[in-house]
């Protein structure tokens, strides 16, 4: 589905050249989790598939084709998007957040409100009760599944995610956990979910890339992390971050 | 091409009340200075013409300053005004000055008319020089009666001049030169404050005009220049020889009021307007029909005088009703129009130095030169530019210029405080840089750019009552008349409406902003 050929360090100087060595595939409707310390590249990484950041080296390509050679507009409608704390628009009330893309793909208004009614309830949540209201009205969780569901409203080929549930407490983050599992069955879209959080990505991905200063140490399934670290780094980012 | 014809209906709907130039048969119009004396003599030419002739008269009177006056004569926003022979030849020709006035006139009257096409017609008889005047009681106790005898006190007394005076070659300078008052401490005030200054002890010494009313009411000491430093200055219509060969029958006309005004007759007109608070209109007819140049009651159009005297503030007011919700709807179709443009103007540069971030620093840097410029003098610069000219224009031209910075810098700084998540979120979403900058920033930035419009707007509402100063109307035409009167009750027929505007004008802006800042956005975070 997605290919990252960054085989090729760059000599040096440019912002991008952390991510020299860093060469992957993310298969067609697999959850990869990108985690390592902050600084490692794992956002940087994942901004390269929908150009929010442009590659100095290497290539990215979907289905085989090369992103540089589309147009950022199209290529980034076609993959749902998810920051942290959800990125909602203050002045759009939720429903006008979730169906803003069908908008402006020029749907027609009928349309629109049973695609937002189908997403929210995609999410638990319910047109009727919470379209009308604005995102400063409702908890945290609740902003996060908006935020899910407005990514998925065009029906994307590739979700991605920039650490959604960083900022969520840990009752809410787990409830959420379960609830992505249960979309991710009915949805099946490919999904790259950038963490900080071991435990999460453990959860969450299908397979899991560690990555440090710009490259990529290990990647594979949990059991790979916990029976084979690549290295002593591995080990000791596993320590740390699954107790802590 | 919608933005023109915006604009387009921008400028049409600010100025009907001045669009309406005729086109058959162009007025002659009048002007005059600030003070008493060019308003009166102004007012009497203006009604000498109206009933003797056919030809529309318009008054541009108070326009302030000579600069003002004599660019709007050359680039024929007015026709005529009266002038004094002295200014011409040492201000306006920068000639040294003549005492014989005969030779004055002459000079100057061939000079204008080579260089200017600018004719002087016959003088009105005084000779209004400046003059130093101080208080009799003070003079009599230090023994002054003439300005040689200033310099053995010059290190006490102070001097309170306009600033016109304190700037010209035959003014301060030279006075001082000639007297040798070197160290004196002068400050330059409006003329019409410096007579309350004098009363109250806060200054010792005013400049004033030898024919001015207030020398009688404030018993003031003219000093004697036994030095014969200050020029002659004989009033005398100064005009456009366009205008004479267009209305040839204006010439005989004015020439009538040649010598029929000497010191003493010129200073008695002067004490009515400003002492028994008579109307200029009333004055100046009754002089005309003492001399037998006008019959019965011949009656002038458009009166703007200050009322008979000695009523109270409320009694003016009231009868000032209907004359100021006119000059507010001036004042108000002013500032909304130069706030409106500068609304159009701002926001796209705004908008373009958060794109172009080399621009910012400029753009920012000269809107903020422009605010420090003095506004008067902002007026006074608009006036010589081909197509503003004295009036509205040149007002709405600064005004503008005045109300750019607050809404560039804050619809500059409102677009980049937006958080920089939502930006990327809606990048990441797909949205072009157009859709981003219309659905996200501009919306989100609503109420800081609101406030930005605010605070211009009131900024013009404050600054149109300067208007007034060259011929734009509006409510500083009683703030400028009350203090030439030195009549407070009159300031206050301008002032309180204007302070009133500007509270209004900012509530329901106040109100527009709330309907405009989106619902979602009036929550707390």
């Amino acid at each position: 589905m997605i290919e990252i050929r960054q085989e090729y360090p760059t000599p040096d100087g440019g912002v991008f050249v952390a991510l020299g060595g860093v060469s992957l595939e993310v298969k067609e409707g697999e959850t990869l989790c990108l985690i390592g310390t902050s600084g490692s590249g794992k956002t940087t990484l994942m901004k390269t598939i929908n150009r929010l950041i442009e590659p100095t080296t290497g290539t990215v390509k979907i289905k085989g084709q090369d992103v540089q050679e589309l147009d950022p507009v199209r290529l980034r409608r076609r993959i749902g998007y998810v920051i942290q704390r959800g990125g909602l628009f203050p002045h759009f009330t939720i429903a006008d957040n979730v169906g803003l893309l069908c908008k402006l793909e020029g749907w027609p208004p009928a349309k629109i409100e049973a695609r937002v009614k189908e997403l929210l309830a995609l999410v638990n949540l319910d047109l009727a009760e919470h379209g009308h209201r604005y995102p400063g009205e409702l908890s945290g969780g609740q902003r996060q599944r908006v935020g899910v569901a407005r990514s998925l409203a065009l029906d994307p080929e590739i979700i991605l995610m920039d650490e959604p549930f960083g900022a969520l407490d840990p009752i809410t983050r787990d409830q959420i956990h379960d609830e992505f599992l249960r979309l991710k069955e009915e949805v099946k879209t490919t999904t790259v979910l950038v963490t900080h959080d071991m435990a999460e990505a453990f959860k969450l991905g299908d397979r899991v890339a560690l990555l440090d200063k710009g490259m990529l140490v290990q990647l594979g399934v949990e059991a790979d992390f916990r029976e084979r670290p690549a290295n002593e780094f591995v080990e000791s980012f596993l320590q740390s971050h699954l107790h802590a | 091409m919608k933005f023109q014809h915006l604009l387009l209906a921008i400028l049409l709907i600010g100025a009907p009340h001045l669009a309406a130039q005729d086109e058959v048969e162009p007025p002659v119009v009048i002007g005059s200075k600030v003070f008493t004396e060019s308003r009166l003599l102004g007012e009497i030419m203006a009604q000498l013409i109206e009933a003797k002739t056919e030809i529309p008269v318009e008054r541009r009177f108070g326009l302030s300053g000579t600069k003002i006056c004599f660019d709007a004569l050359k680039t024929g926003e007015i026709d005529l005004y009266p002038e004094y022979t002295g200014t011409g030849l040492v201000t306006m020709l920068h000639e040294e000055p003549i005492t014989d006035p005969l030779v004055t006139f002459v000079r100057v009257r061939r000079e204008f008319l080579v260089r200017f096409d600018l004719e002087w017609l016959g003088p009105f008889g005084f000779n209004n020089t400046y003059a130093m005047a101080m208080s009799d009681a003070k003079a009599e106790e230090l023994g002054i009666e003439s300005i040689s005898d200033l310099a053995a006190h010059s290190d006490t007394l102070r001097y309170g001049v306009s600033h016109e005076f304190l700037n010209r070659t035959d003014g301060w300078p030279g006075l001082v030169e000639t007297y040798g008052l070197e160290g004196a401490e002068v400050r330059g005030m409006e003329h019409g404050l410096a007579y309350a200054a004098i009363q109250s002890d806060e200054i010792d010494l005013v400049d004033a005009y030898s024919t001015d009313g207030k020398l009688l009411r404030y018993k003031l000491r003219v000093l004697e220049d036994d030095q014969q430093y200050f020029p002659m200055y004989h009033a005398a219509p100064l005009i456009r020889v366009e205008t004479l060969k267009r209305y040839p029958e204006l010439r005989p006309l004015l020439e009538q009021l040649a010598l029929r005004l000497p010191d003493a007759r010129m200073q008695r007109l002067n004490y009515e307007v400003e002492e028994e608070k008579r109307p200029f209109a009333g004055v100046a007819r009754e002089f005309l029909q003492k001399e037998g140049l006008i019959e019965g009651a011949a009656k002038p159009k458009a009166q703007r005088a200050p009322s008979a005297r000695k009523q109270g503030f409320l009694t003016l007011f009231r009868s000032r009703w209907s004359q100021t919700l006119e000059l507010t709807w001036q004042h108000l179709q002013l500032t909304l129009l130069a706030v409106l443009i500068a609304i159009v103007v701002s926001v796209p540069l705004a908008i373009l130095c958060t794109r172009v971030p080399v621009l910012s620093m400029p753009v920012l840097g000269c809107a903020g030169v422009i605010q420090t410029i003095p506004s008067l003098a902002l007026l006074a610069f608009m006036i010589p530019i081909p197509g503003l000219g004295l009036g509205w224009r040149s007002a709405v031209v600064a005004l503008f210029l005045y109300a750019v910075l607050p809404i560039v810098r804050n619809t500059y700084t409102g677009i980049c405080e937006v958080d920089p998540d939502l930006v990327e979120a809606a990048k990441g979403m797909g949205l072009t840089n157009g859709q981003i900058l219309r659905l996200v920033q501009l919306p989100i930035a609503t109420r800081t750019i609101m406030a930005g419009i605010r605070t211009s707007t009131v900024i013009s509402v404050g600054v149109a009552t300067l208007a007034a100063f060259i011929g734009a109307g509006g409510l500083g035409e009683p703030i400028l008349t009350g203090l030439q009167l030195n009549d407070s009750y009159l300031i206050l027929c301008g002032a309180l409406p204007a302070a009133a505007l500007a509270v209004l004008v900012d509530l329901l802006l106040w109100i527009l902003e709330r309907v405009l800042v989106p619902n979602g956005l009036q929550l707390s975070k």
